[in-house]
């Protein structure tokens, strides 16, 4: 197993690899509060996007609601911890089998009834908008008001309920993105990740080279909403907060899906890569702008959007797949 | 309660529904003619918005009286955002045409944001508290006013499509783009032309909808979403499809409004949504 | 010779124009059976029925003694009939031996067992030096060899051939043929092929099926076929000598 999921990857890249993780795990003891409040993010939206990477980047199915699995995992897990006091772990029990059911309602409606491309999408976003709406109006999970939990005690951290410092939700992260990174590999090297690719690239061929595309499509959603499901669970007891309006709102969809995008589709490295990238030019703006006393509602976001329109215009396939070209990285071709 | 009442709330939904008609409008016939997803449909409608509103605010200009010089402001932008962007984008996968969809759509979004501040903004014409009474029926003024001007822009767009030659180009190369290129049309022109009118279409939409709705620069995504729920309802590319798709959500939204609570009237627009990807994929209006 | 593949009475219309009309024939165990006639004459219509991916509005298709009429494409596949299209569809992005990989995995659970497989399908198909490449970059000959090889690896009892000589040269076509009679030799694989170029069916084809506008107009071995005057009429052309 292990040598299979090696297999193909250069020992420099592996070398790199090993680095950035330990890197990565003594960070915390160096970085300040605003540094590693920046990671959390950054790692955040590594591992969503690599939970949407594998509907779209592998299974080729383009969801833009993701922020519905996001949001029934926090609110789940929240409502649980916040009515009956259990624990987020727990919690997880319940809210991965609700996201992964959404995820299947989504996938069965669309696949029976052969709705495809840019109105599967549409159907993704409609789904998550109604969910929105819904919880607006859902008194047990205190409707528009918000969800709050209990503020956090920061002298002391407790893993089991997730109450804690930052440092904690960020080693949280950083090995959920780890798993997610070993187990996005190892399903490209299985026949399911073969049979995704052949979906992706097209669909009635792999039909006729016997795939049963139904099933496997569906795999890709309940798996991409199940992993989605556990990021919406630390984004409730970080955040401690939860409104409808934010969490199911389409520009989080939206987010979700910048990481991958702008790292390189497909790819296993670039929803890593992207969530950096996109990140580390928000905040240089953020800090750029301060800089220069400009303290403009917007001003931040609109560089973003200038950047973000570079890059579609510049490395149209992603920063990754450009950037391995150039230091020749090697990974398994998409 | 009384069956004026309905009767009220319908004719208000149709009325603000062919307004929204005219805004799908705009995002058919950019998708009907080069295959490309406008994402920035809706906040290209909030630019013309927000241009009604300063004209508004500093002359006092009727936003129904300044509709063909803000959809010709409109028509340039979509002209050069086409030639200039996403013409290179035709050909792209799908995901890259959103990407770059996207950017524009956050451009747009924080300049307007920049430029006008966060709060909500909205005209108030002369005529904004009148209605008129046609027997039991009491109809709202902007709306009677928002509703007929939709009609007549859709009716001028169906004629320049039958019956102009450079509509009918258009129509010729959403038919069958190499054989446009083949019959010597430039196809590249036409394209910007095409974006262009879709820009224009959901610019007027924008000035019409100001008589009825409040604005803000973050309002543009969800008016981009219920543009496509009414084109994939009415049927992707069609036009009638579109007029037909916005009149039945306007109706669907006033009657859940006064039904439920009007906050919770877009769930049953996406129920009828769901309703029809799933009885016809292919939309109201089009053939399979 | 028992029957592999048995249609009856096969029939389908598209918006009331017929585009099969009632056509019968069999395909024996271990034969290579073609189809041929003008364009348009129904013959991909007939192949997407028994491929799956149309339902015949009548008459029965019988494989390896059961209805797989209706059936859909993946199903069909998985009982042992695989099909190549006629304007080649490789899955683009993927390299050569993923492509062959794919098909392979269908009767194969492990992936390093499907890739030894589909080495040997490649070695087969002239295609082993290609592996590496994206399918993408591939030539017209070399994609439709590809095809072949995907189609091949999934191990079928039959193989569903639409148009793979056509666009190839002569030198193509010689190849394609020799890889194909190999297989059929070697591998008693049941080969249906549609067919345009003649010097392929006739080096190939052990019974031929003539179409024309829809219906069967003549049957037998190559032949008799090419001296069947209603042939010669409707699709060959008096000056056809073959």
């Amino acid at each position: 197993m292990i040598g299979r999921l090696t297999e193909g990857i250069r020992p420099r890249t592996l070398i790199i690899l090993a680095a950035l993780l330990a890197f990565f795990i003594v960070a915390p003891l160096f970085a300040s509060d605003y540094l590693l409040t920046m990671l959390i993010l950054i790692f955040y939206f590594a591992y969503t996007g690599q939970s949407w990477n594998i509907m779209m980047g592998f299974a080729g199915q383009l969801s833009l609601g993701h922020a519905l699995y996001v949001g029934l995992g926090a609110y789940a897990a929240a409502a649980l911890f916040v009515h009956f006091g259990m624990a987020p772990w727990l919690g997880l029990a319940v809210a991965v089998p609700i996201s992964a059911a959404a995820g299947a309602f989504i996938g069965f409606l669309a696949f029976r009834f052969r709705v495809a491309g840019v109105y599967f999408a549409v159907l993704t976003i409609a789904v998550a908008e109604f969910t929105r709406i819904g919880f607006d109006h859902l008194q047990w999970t205190g409707a528009s008001a918000g969800l709050f939990l209990p503020v956090a005690q920061y002298a002391h951290n407790d893993l089991w309920t997730l109450r804690g410092h930052p440092a904690m939700f960020y080693y949280v992260l950083l090995a959920a993105t780890a798993f997610a990174f070993i187990a996005c590999r190892a399903m490209l090297q299985s026949r399911m990740g073969y049979f995704w690719l052949a979906i992706r690239e097209d669909e009635e061929a792999a039909r006729s080279a016997g795939i049963d595309t139904f099933r496997y499509k569906m795999l890709a959603v309940v798996i991409s909403a199940a992993m989605t499901s556990f990021a919406g669970v630390i984004y409730a007891f970080y955040y401690n907060n939860l409104f409808p309006e934010q969490v199911f709102n389409i520009s989080q969809s939206i987010l979700i899906i910048l990481a991958p995008m702008v790292g390189g589709l497909g790819t296993l490295f670039g929803p890593i890569l992207g969530a950096f990238v996109i990140e580390t030019v928000a905040e240089a703006m953020r800090t750029l702008l301060q800089w220069f006393g400009v303290d403009l509602p917007g001003t931040n976001q609109l560089f973003f959007g200038v950047v973000l329109l570079f890059v579609v215009l510049a490395v149209p396939e992603g920063v990754w797949p450009w950037l391995s070209k150039r230091m020749g990285l090697m990974e398994r071709e998409p | 309660m009384p069956v004026d009442i309905y009767l009220n709330v319908i004719v208000g939904g149709v009325l603000t529904g062919l307004v929204y008609g005219l805004m799908a409008l705009g995002l058919s016939v950019i998708f009907g003619v080069m295959r490309v997803v406008n994402f920035a449909h809706g906040e290209m409608m909030t630019i013309a918005m927000y241009i009604a509103v300063a004209l508004f605010s500093t002359f006092h200009l009727d936003p129904l009286v300044m509709l063909v010089p803000i959809a010709a402001v409109l028509f340039a932008f979509g002209y050069v955002l086409q030639a200039g962007l996403i013409n290179n984008f035709i050909t792209r996968p799908e995901y890259s045409q959103f990407l770059l969809l996207i950017a524009i759509a956050i451009i747009i979004v924080n300049t307007l944001l920049i430029l006008f501040g966060p709060d909500s903004q909205n005209v108030q014409v002369s005529y904004a508290y009148d209605s008129f009474q046609l027997g039991p029926l009491i109809v709202d003024a902007t709306k009677l006013h928002a509703g007929l001007t939709a009609v007549m822009v859709a009716v001028g767009l169906f004629a320049f499509f039958r019956l102009t030659r450079l509509g009918t180009a258009i129509r010729a190369c959403a038919d069958n783009y190499t054989g446009a290129l083949v019959v010597g049309l430039d196809v590249k022109q036409l394209y910007a032309l095409t974006f262009g009118i879709g820009a224009a279409c959901v610019g007027a939409a924008g000035c019409m909808l100001l008589l009825i709705f409040d604005v803000t620069p973050s309002i543009g995504p969800a008016y981009t979403l219920l543009a496509f729920v009414i084109v994939i309802i009415g049927g992707m590319g069609s036009m009638p499809g579109a007029i037909v798709g916005g009149v039945l959500i306007g109706l669907t939204e006033a009657i859940a409004g006064l039904l439920f609570t009007p906050s919770a009237k877009s769930m049953f627009v996406f129920a009828i949504l769901v309703l029809v990807l799933l009885a016809r994929p292919q939309g109201i209006l089009r053939s399979a | 010779m028992s029957a592999l593949l048995a249609v009856a009475g096969v029939t389908k219309r598209f918006r009331g124009l017929i585009a099969v009309d009632r056509v019968t024939f069999e395909v024996p165990a271990g034969g290579i059976f073609a189809v041929i006639g003008p364009n348009g004459a129904g013959k991909t219509t007939l192949f997407n029925m028994i491929a799956g991916v149309f339902r015949p509005d009548s008459g029965t298709i019988d494989f390896a003694g059961e209805q797989i009429a209706g059936l859909s494409p993946d199903r069909i596949c998985r009982r042992g009939i695989s099909r190549t299209f006629q304007i080649v569809r490789p899955f683009p992005a993927l390299k050569v031996e993923d492509n062959v990989t794919i098909g392979a995995l269908l009767h194969r659970k492990s992936v390093p067992d499907a890739r030894a497989h589909a080495r040997e399908v490649l070695r087969r198909l002239d295609l082993y030096g290609k592996r590496e490449q994206r399918a993408s970059a591939l030539t017209l000959p070399d994609r439709k060899r590809l095809e072949v090889a995907r189609a091949l690896a999934t191990d079928p009892k039959l193989l569903l051939l639409d148009e793979v000589m056509a666009g190839l040269r002569p030198t193509e076509t010689d190849r394609m043929v020799r890889i194909l009679k190999e297989l059929n030799d070697e591998g008693r694989l049941t080969i249906l092929l549609i067919e345009h170029v003649m010097r392929a069916v006739m080096a190939l084809a052990t019974h031929v099926l003539v179409m024309h506008h829809g219906a069967a107009i003549s049957e037998g071995s190559p032949g008799e076929v090419v001296r069947d005057p209603a042939v010669i009429d409707s699709y060959l052309g008096a000056e056809t000598v073959v």
